[in-house]
């Protein structure tokens, strides 16, 4: 029967089982009977007019069943893919949102736009057809970069989008932040790019759907993060199926990192067709073919400026920022370089006035959506950049100005100028924990080593917080949401007391199934081994919004404790009945109902076992079963953060950064199971990493095209790229979700890249090198220093 | 044409296109579902398999080479042939959290394997080193490194019993 493990135990995760044995169940993994290949033939250029079709000699080739295009889609009066954010301007404007037809009509806006669909028998079939369609473009100049989209004379995406500008959005006082730069001893300003990224989750992205014209039922697995939210946008605003007619499968997902929380124009197009083929059909995306339509990451260019008093506190701080949009409006598409960006501008410090101004700027290039971490590590970026910058010209000790403009622990909660109030926190409690685990002391000494070895050592620092559990669902309405981001979980005890749990958030290898069970064995006292949890099947699964923004624990994790509250709650009553007591007078405690101050007491088994066999049962005013449900809407967002201590070591020959030491001490709320919890931080730290030193989306400016459009070109972090990292916890705990946990799953995504980058200018500092843009490759590092005064030794 | 190998122990014959890639006649004839193909430029690793024990990856080989070897997929990996006991390596992997979504396990497993089998004593450089051919996104590699280490360990003890 095995044990109760319960919250703040490392019990090994349920899941691993089917996955170290190769019994995962993916989505290219499904075989359905009589199913056919489906393949997409997408524009190979960046922006042109779509001329016309020509089908005939691909519906010619063997094995050929179908060939489907955006004329087709039009005829079936299908919508455009929703997007779920609807932002405005400082005047209440809304944003520019020109339709996002899911195969292309009239006009391809990026390299990867989908112009048809064709199934075949087989894969290969499907791709030799593919090969054959004859598509009469009109090929038009593209614009991929933000600042060459906003220029006059710049090529337009939309006839009604002027300068390509979505949306001009802004947060904060300017005025305030006017006056406060007037008064100011000294002015830092930092001008960054925060460079584009792929999220390539290992799984590539996949679909197979099947419609039963006996049932009139559609069924799609797709590689999805939120099912249920595929299920609403798809069924309700682009095909127009009933929800009870279309059920949505996310199975076993090899990663997702934000880039399968979006609905696709894939999932629509293949689930459309299976009605029209009335065959099972299956696509399923190589890598390259992700390059060029898995939603990219991130993408701004920033000026930024931060006023500072004469002692080096901040008065004020003033950011402009171009954001990419890609082609078209992605699910969350606008919300991310505004409402998850400005409002973190505040960082862990008590700057009184704060400004951001945001253009949102379509180009010809993959649409940009949230990846892991979402706006939010690029704030952190601009901020912790200009706080080394400013204390590097005011010569005023890096840890120093920190300590000086942070909030301290007893200010929570803390109200922000930037919309934000946080609840609970200890960021210079995080920061002496790190500096003490990163051994900075002795800092000195290992450069001094370095240095006679001919490298340049630096030490950096990143001190940030986040915004996760998304999200208070007014809060979010009052932003842009369309919809509501609460959660729901069922628990549903069976008649011998075993549990199984339906939820609505996703797990793609973040260990929810070990995590809620966990949390299900704590509250009922059931034993570990008989909980099970299930999650992503619209047919299964009541309702969810799914996993992304550090959400499933702090929102899907509190509705799980809400409805085991009810369960115990219910078990009371069917207890005080069975026990001749009075309902306040039963006590729940260790898996036991028992009397106050009796001997007299039902286990957990026989409440259930009674439950569900009510022959002794009040049934006039207790209904049999041992089923709950919850739903949980927080009431703010949470607040996780902490201090990242990155040590690098330049090879002046080379222009090669090795980092050489990690150290992140981390406020993450109460921790369920730390080995879990050490897990999301390393492989967030990592992701950051990457952005900081690898990895990098290029296209070229004429053409559109994805210059980075394989793993051979875009360079993902490897083992050998990594020392061991060091990771603590330095909680405070949450002081708004029932356990109080913050979540952990972006924090090291989000805290990272500056505390790179940082090393990597300290350690060129004595060169005069005061910035340096990511990712910090051995080619751009080793162009700076043959710019720089004095590259020959190592001081 | 005709292809007769040795898989996971049993002897096996199919009849497949010459320019089958084996990872495609694992998954799609033969249904073995876990090896992998997360990319199509021999990157990612997901999709490693012993042939004749050494690790290789299956994305890149085609059918024919199969003809009177040996090969050996995640799924025939244990701890004793035949037994559903797990090999070490795995044990190793989910004792200490190697894993996490689980799409780049079977082919990190199988480089695992391969690298405890040819060097015994496996240093944390030579482990890392010897990932370079497997991307995992999850993970930062660190419980993978951590992981192999143990397996080694565990298959060298395993060894000497």
């Amino acid at each position: 029967m095995g044990n109760v493990i319960g919250i703040g135990a490392s019990p090994k995760r349920k899941e691993d089982q089917r996955f170290l044995t190769g019994r995962g169940n993916y989505v290219s993994d499904i075989k359905r009977p009589g199913m056919t290949a489906g393949v997409f033939v997408r524009s190979p250029h960046g922006h042109a007019m779509l001329r016309g079709v020509d089908k005939s000699a691909a519906l010619a080739s063997p094995g050929v069943i179908a060939v489907l295009t955006g004329e087709d889609a039009a005829a079936d009066k299908l919508g455009s893919l929703p997007c779920g954010w609807g932002i405005s301007d400082a005047k209440g404007v809304p944003m520019k949102e020109p339709p996002f037809p899911m195969l292309a009509q009239g006009k391809v806006r990026f390299v990867g736009d989908m112009v048809a669909f064709v199934i075949a028998e087989t894969p290969a079939q499907a791709s030799a057809a593919a090969e054959l369609l004859t598509v009469d473009y009109e090929v038009l100049p593209s614009v991929v970069g933000v600042l060459e989209a906003v220029r006059p004379g710049a090529p337009q995406l939309f006839d009604d989008v002027p300068n390509n500008i979505c949306c001009d959005w802004e947060l904060g006082d300017k005025a305030a932040v006017e006056t406060a730069f007037r008064k100011a001893a000294h002015v830092a300003k930092l001008s960054l790019v925060n460079n584009r990224l792929i999220g390539n989750p290992m799984e590539p992205r996949a679909a197979i759907a099947e419609y039963e014209p006996g049932t009139d039922r559609f069924t799609l697995w797709t590689t999805s993060q939120f099912p249920h939210v595929v299920r609403l946008l798809m069924g309700a605003l682009v095909l127009n199926i009933p929800q009870h007619k279309l059920r949505v499968v996310a199975p076993d997902v090899g990663g997702g990192f934000g880039v399968k929380q979006f609905h696709y124009g894939e999932e629509a197009v293949i689930t459309w067709a299976a009605k029209r083929v009335m065959r099972p059909i299956k696509w399923v995306a190589s890598r390259s073919e992700g390059y060029v339509s898995d939603r990219h990451g991130r993408d701004h260019v920033t000026e930024a400026e931060l006023a500072l008093d004469e002692t080096g506190k901040f008065l004020a701080f003033r950011v402009n920022t171009l954001a990419n949009m890609g082609g078209y409006l992605s699910t969350f598409g606008p919300n991310i370089p505004t409402n998850l960006y400005g409002p973190l501008l505040g960082g862990v410090y008590t700057t009184p006035a704060i400004y951001c101004n945001v253009k949102v700027v379509f180009t010809n290039t993959v649409p940009v959506d949230a990846y892991r971490g979402a706006g939010r590590p690029e704030a952190t970026f601009v901020l912790e950049r200009i706080v080394d910058v400013a204390a590097a010209e005011m010569g005023i000790d890096r840890v120093e100005i920190r300590r000086r403009n942070m909030i301290p622990k007893e200010a929570y909660p803390y109200q922000t100028p930037v919309l934000v109030q946080y609840d609970s926190g200890d960021p210079m409690g995080c920061l002496d924990g790190a500096l003490v685990a990163a051994d900075v002391k002795n800092f000195g000494i290992r450069k001094a080593e370095s240095a006679r070895r001919g490298k340049f050592r630096g030490l950096g620092y990143s001190t940030y917080v986040e915004a996760c559990g998304l999200a208070p669902s007014r809060f979010a309405g009052r932003l842009g949401a369309r919809g509501g981001l609460y959660e729901s979980a069922t628990v549903r005890v069976h008649p011998t007391g075993q549990v199984t749990v339906m939820i609505g958030t996703h797990n793609h290898g973040q260990g929810h199934e070990t995590t809620f069970a966990q949390i299900v064995s704590e509250k009922l006292g059931v034993a570990f081994d008989n909980v099970d949890i299930v999650f992503g099947d619209t047919d299964r699964v009541q309702f969810g919004m799914g996993t992304y923004g550090s959400r499933s624990l702090v929102v899907g994790g509190a509705a799980l404790s809400k409805a085991t509250d009810k369960v115990v709650a219910k078990g009371k009553k069917i207890a005080a009945h069975l026990l001749e007591a009075a309902e306040v007078d039963i006590q729940f405690e260790a898996g036991k109902f028992s009397v106050a101050g009796t001997d007299r007491a039902k286990t957990f088994e026989e409440i259930a076992g009674a439950a569900y066999v009510p022959h002794d049962y009040p049934l006039e005013v207790l209904e049999p079963g041992l089923e709950e449900q919850a739903y949980y809407d927080p009431v703010n967002f949470t607040y996780p953060g902490g201090c990242h201590i990155a040590e690098v070591e330049v090879d002046p020959e080379t222009g090669t950064v090795t980092l050489v030491n990690y150290t992140a001490v981390d406020d993450v709320g109460t921790v369920i199971n730390p080995m879990i919890v050490e897990g999301q931080l390393h492989g967030g730290i990592v992701q950051g990493v990457g952005q900081a030193l690898y990895e990098n989306a290029v296209y070229d400016e004429g053409s559109g095209q994805l210059l980075s459009g394989s793993l051979m070109d875009y360079c993902m972090p490897r083992a050998d790229h990594m020392p061991m990292m060091k990771i603590a916890t330095h909680s405070t705990l949450c002081t708004h979700t029932p356990m109080g946990v913050k979540g952990c799953g972006e924090v090291g995504t989000i805290g990272s890249p500056a505390a790179i980058i940082n090393a990597v200018v300290d350690a060129l500092s004595h060169l005069g090198v005061t910035h340096v843009d990511m990712p910090a490759t051995p080619n751009r590092i080793w162009r700076l220093l043959q710019n720089a005064s004095l590259p020959v030794a190592a001081e | 044409m005709q292809i007769s190998f040795t898989l996971n122990g049993r002897p096996t014959t199919v009849d497949a296109e010459p320019a089958t890639l084996v990872a495609e006649l694992l998954r799609e004839r033969l249904n073995l579902t876990g090896t992998h193909i997360g990319c199509d430029t021999s990157q990612c690793g997901a999709c490693v398999v012993h042939l004749n024990g050494l690790p290789v990856k299956s994305c890149t080989l085609l059918a024919p080479a199969l003809d009177g070897a040996t090969l050996l997929t995640i799924e025939g990996l244990q701890g004793v042939p035949g037994s559903n006991q797990m090999h070490p390596m795995q044990e190793a992997f989910r004792e200490h959290h190697g894993l996490q979504c689980g799409f780049c396990t079977p082919g990190m497993l199988m480089t695992a394997v391969a690298l405890a089998t040819e060097k015994p004593d496996l240093t944390e450089a030579d482990v890392r080193h010897g990932l370079e051919g497997n991307i995992c996104r999850c993970t930062g590699y660190q419980n993978i490194v951590v992981s192999v280490m143990a397996g080694a360990v565990a298959m060298n003890a395993a060894k000497g019993e």
